[in-house]
């Protein structure tokens, strides 16, 4: 055991409510000793469950061990409890490029540039990022340190490589009726594609389509009724679940709904990525 | 002022107290009336609660009928803010403007807390 691992493992053990284990955690997630830093990270969560920064540094051990889909929960977490934390921003963004969504790579990197202007990795990510366009395949990526920077080299994975990612086929089956939590209706409550079961495999299709109908003038009426302008989703936490409806295009309507074990934030960002291809697919109606 | 009255106030401090929360209104989950309000001036408090309860509702019998139990929270994103909702109890819904760039998990947190206190 090094000489400071085993100073700082000294000092926790004397204080254990101290914040030495974001340290502690740090220094061995650097030397790559994924588990025991994850140990850390998580004897540190149990006693600081809302310390932004020791989800940040849960999040970079996932991260660095290609648990994207725990790195983005945990980082989603972080922001939650400290929505300017430039370390999360930039988790996001790394795993928003990953899967090639620059639109929100760059938006998550503009959010943290705003709240650390002089940081030169976001500069550093953001050349990267408006470089990417046309870039070749990428070789598997190393996340260590990519985060932090975003350093070349480290180019957007195929998208079915990641987990946190619906595989366009796959949503796209859903749309087509298959058995995914997907449904498309239109302003009416008409389904235009995709259905709905519960979980003992009742159809609930026609009705969920009923009981949704209007809920977009609704929303509409109370995001104008405000002064809010238009209204980009909207997200429920059930018991059993989550749904989110989200608006492809202006007649229609996404209900997408999933167990409790996907985030609610995430759930959005699969709804509204569903709502994408749900909107290509109505153009290809036309 | 009334028992009832003072856990209202209270309940509507909890959340009005947070960073970005524009208002917050205890709402009458059956008719969308509005029972105690804590808004800044100029919202429409009244034809806010009646839409969000009117929303409520739809939201609560979908997910019922999908069996996903009904809904403890709802978030309506708009572009310039957001509505979040928690019911309390059986009867009222605890209601929260904001600005788009509060927590929405800190918010989350205290309507559940007055939800809470308001029942």
């Amino acid at each position: 055991m090094s000489d400071d691992v085993k100073a700082l493992s000294t000092e926790l053990a004397r204080e254990p409510q101290s914040l030495v284990f974001l340290r502690l955690g740090e220094v061995l997630r650097q030397r790559r000793q994924f588990e025991a830093a994850a140990r850390i990270a998580l004897h540190g969560l149990e006693r600081h469950p809302h310390l932004a920064d020791a989800h940040d540094l849960y999040a970079r051990i996932l991260a660095d061990r290609h648990d994207y889909e725990r790195a983005f929960d945990e980082w989603d977490m972080t922001l939650r409890i400290a929505p300017q934390h430039t370390g999360a921003l930039k988790g996001l963004a790394f795993l928003y490029f990953k899967i090639g969504d620059l639109t929100q790579a760059e938006a998550h990197l503009e959010t943290a540039s705003q709240v650390a202007p002089d940081d030169p990795s976001i500069a550093q990510a953001f050349a990267m990022i408006r470089g990417e366009a046309g870039a070749a395949p990428p070789a598997e990526p190393e996340p260590s340190e990519a985060y932090e920077g975003m350093p070349s080299g480290d180019a957007p994975a195929e998208p079915t490589r990641l987990a946190l990612q619906l595989p366009d086929e796959r949503i796209f089956a859903g749309l087509e009726g298959a058995q995914e939590g997907l449904l498309l209706l239109d302003a009416a409550g008409l389904v235009l594609g995709g259905a709905l079961k519960t979980p003992e495999g009742t159809d609930v299709t026609e009705t969920v389509a009923a009981y949704l109908a209007g809920v977009s003038q609704e929303a509409a009426r109370t995001a104008r009724l405000l002064g809010m302008g238009g209204w980009r989703g909207l997200s429920a936490e059930g018991q059993g679940g989550h749904v989110y409806v989200a608006q492809p295009t202006a007649e229609s309507m996404l209900l997408m709904v999933r167990d409790r074990s996907v985030p609610l934030g995430r759930l959005g960002m699969l709804a509204q990525r569903a709502a994408q291809v749900a909107r290509a697919w109505l153009e290809r109606q036309r | 002022m009334s028992a009832a009255a003072g856990s209202f106030a209270r309940a509507l401090d909890v959340v009005t107290r947070v960073r970005g929360v524009r208002g917050a209104m205890l709402v009458a989950r059956g008719d969308g009336l509005v029972v105690a309000e804590q808004l800044m001036e100029g919202i429409k408090g009244g034809a806010v609660a009646a839409l969000a309860a009117s929303l409520a509702g739809r939201l609560h019998r979908t997910m019922v009928t999908a069996g996903l139990g009904p809904s403890q929270f709802w978030h309506l994103q708009c572009d310039q803010g957001a509505l979040l909702v928690v019911p309390a109890g059986e009867t009222l819904l605890v209601v929260a403007i904001t600005d788009p760039e509060v927590n929405v998990g800190l918010v989350r947190l205290e309507l559940l807390r007055a939800s809470e206190v308001a029942t």
